[in-house]
């Protein structure tokens, strides 16, 4: 899913062409591909009520009604794949998942044999899939709430990195006395994890939720501002001559030239900025602000409660995907004009 | 011959005078070393004239473009447009390289517009982008980003951004350096045209002979170590050219003969 290289898409595209011939060749008709998804939901559904449990478990029911939804799903999903013509759109990217979707089901099976039918992992800290599902929906309003809340303290602090990072780049990149006096403080600073701040940051300031803005900010600063630096500084010196020749000005220059010019290094530096960003919001909520998912987790592990733990893990790999999805759509948009653009 | 077939804006845009006088020029090499890229260049160029600087790489033609476009100073000497002394780059002097050096992150249309918008006119002047692309024949590629145009494309649109401006002086770097031969001469020819047109100062830096005296009412031949003007050569045959005149072979002979490209047929006696 986290495919960096260009031909991620494609791959994935043209993957169900070579499965559907590679069923064949075991002498299945090649649409029975289509159904291993199917199946393998049922042997979950299978081995989740047949099988007996290890140890006594008070099971909210939603587990079952989960992979009953899902079980149902896929089944009509195959047997509507399976009539329509091969080449259709939907068809062909169910046919490209049906693989994966029968790993991860397969997989699930296996969670849930070592779990809770076996007890093979001990408790509390690997609970079976049914307790992780179970915490998931009896914790949503107490889940959305610190997302909510995690969200906050993220858009503020990456949005003030952003703000003071790119014109700290753009600076450094433009004006050599910029650069002769802002990269020591970049040099020193910036390689220092944010989070080694927090013993400083929660002294200095009057509440966590101000000391952990300051701890994402600078954790967002410093990749942006070194990957807006060298965009800058790296820009063709033929663009310039050649707007300076067409009567630009150097307020022009730096903002059409230099800066759209350096777009594709910035946007790395987005991204990493990013990443930090994750760490350090989750950090800082696990040790000072009384909020947010990473206050969840450290809670919940309080209680011993560690269905609830997986139960952010799930929470927050949706989350950040998705945030970082959102990203690469947004560089998608604004650099389009790039040939060969990497693909998310 | 002509691709876009649109007519050039008939306009009068008077071309400038360029004169260069005493103009030397030193580099420092890696090691240290002076290195005398310019030794005492006078050049006197005519208001709407077509000058072609000719010579082996080395011999300072690139960098007397570059002191007339204002993008180095020189160390001694002058160099004034119409009198008055080139301090600095001006969109009076329109400048195209090699590479076309479009901006990859701009249409066509956004491109070609650069020069105006920089100089904050491009609003009263809107009309004039379109008609300097159907001028080049680009028109129906104003949406398209320069990765998805031919170098031959690119550099008309390259030259486009440059005539948008109404410069006085048009200045080439090996424009066509990079282009197959075909689409080389064609480009040649819509060169002409607009030029014939407009009659602005044309200063076309190349290697390549038979292009300079193809194009040149003047050929300034330059050698290198130190770089200087060794020969000036006028033209004289009237335009359109037959490529093919013999009048124009005879001029590349003595061009060849003065760059030592000939050797001279020595008569060898084995007895």
């Amino acid at each position: 899913m986290y495919n960096l290289t260009e031909g991620g898409r494609a791959t994935l595209e043209t993957a169900p062409g070579k499965v559907q011939s590679l069923a064949g060749k075991n002498g299945f008709p090649a649409k029975v591909g289509l159904f291993f998804p199917f199946i393998a939901s049922l042997l979950l559904v299978a081995e989740h009520l047949w099988l007996p449990n290890s140890h006594f478990m008070t099971l909210k029911p939603y587990f079952r009604w989960l992979i009953f939804t899902l079980t149902v799903t896929l089944g009509v999903t195959a047997l509507y794949a399976s009539l329509k013509r091969e080449g259709t759109k939907g068809v062909k990217s169910f046919a490209g998942k049906a693989p994966l979707i029968t790993v991860l089901l397969t997989g699930i099976i296996l969670w849930d044999v070592v779990t809770l039918k076996f007890g093979l992992l001990p408790l509390p800290y690997f609970p079976s899939p049914a307790a992780v599902v179970g915490a998931l929906v009896t914790e949503r309003e107490i889940l959305a709430v610190s997302v909510l809340y995690s969200l906050r303290l993220l858009f503020i602090g990456y949005g003030l990195g952003i703000l003071i990072g790119l014109p700290t780049g753009l600076l450094m990149g433009w004006y050599p006395r910029a650069h002769y006096w802002l990269n020591p403080v970049l040099r020193m600073i910036g390689p220092i994890p944010a989070t080694a701040w927090i013993p400083i940051a929660m002294v200095i300031f009057p509440t966590s939720f101000i000391a952990s803005v300051f701890l994402l900010v600078l954790a967002c600063w410093f990749p942006i501002t070194v990957m807006t630096m060298s965009g800058v500084a790296n820009v063709n010196k033929n663009y310039y001559e050649v707007a300076r020749s067409l009567g630009a000005s150097e307020a022009y220059l730096l903002l059409k030239v230099a800066l759209p010019a350096a777009m594709p290094t910035i946007f790395v530096g987005l991204f990493m900025s990013l990443g930090f960003g994750f760490i350090t919001l989750i950090v800082a909520e696990m040790l000072g602000v009384k909020a947010g998912l990473g206050w969840f987790i450290t809670w919940a592990q309080g209680w011993a409660e560690f269905s609830k733990v997986y139960a952010v893990l799930i929470v927050m790999a949706c989350l950040f995907s998705g945030l970082i999805t959102l990203l690469f759509r947004v560089r998608d948009q604004v650099l389009s004009w790039q040939k060969g653009l990497i693909k998310w | 011959m002509v691709v876009g077939g649109a007519a050039v804006p008939q306009t009068a845009f008077p071309g400038g005078a360029i004169s260069v006088k005493g103009v030397h020029k030193h580099f420092l090499d890696p090691q240290g070393n002076t290195v005398v890229a310019l030794e005492n260049v006078n050049l006197e160029i005519q208001p709407g004239e077509f000058i072609c600087l000719l010579g082996p790489s080395g011999c300072g033609k690139s960098t007397l473009l570059r002191l007339i476009a204002g993008l180095d100073v020189s160390g001694q000497g002058e160099v004034r447009l119409d009198g008055e002394e080139i301090s600095g780059p001006h969109f009076s002097r329109g400048l195209v390289f090699q590479d076309p050096t479009l901006f990859p992150w701009l249409t066509i249309r956004k491109n070609v517009a650069v020069g105006l918008e920089a100089r904050g006119i491009l609003a009263a002047k809107q009309h004039e982008v379109d008609d300097y692309i159907r001028l080049v024949g680009l028109e129906g590629f104003e949406n398209s980003y320069p990765y998805q145009l031919s170098g031959g494309m690119a550099q008309r649109a390259s030259l486009a951004r440059a005539l948008v401006n109404h410069p006085k002086v048009l200045l080439l770097d090996e424009p066509l350096g990079a282009l197959d031969a075909f689409t080389r001469m064609q480009m040649q020819d819509e060169l002409l045209r607009i030029w014939e047109a407009r009659g602005t100062t044309m200063v076309f830096v190349t290697h390549d002979i038979d292009e300079a005296i193809y194009l040149a009412d003047r050929v300034v031949v330059m050698t290198p170590r130190p770089g200087k003007i060794a020969q000036i050569f006028e033209i004289g045959i009237a335009r359109p050219r037959n490529r093919s005149y013999a009048g124009l072979f005879e001029i590349r002979a003595r061009i060849l003969e003065l760059l030592h490209l000939v050797e001279r047929q020595k008569p060898e006696y084995y007895l």
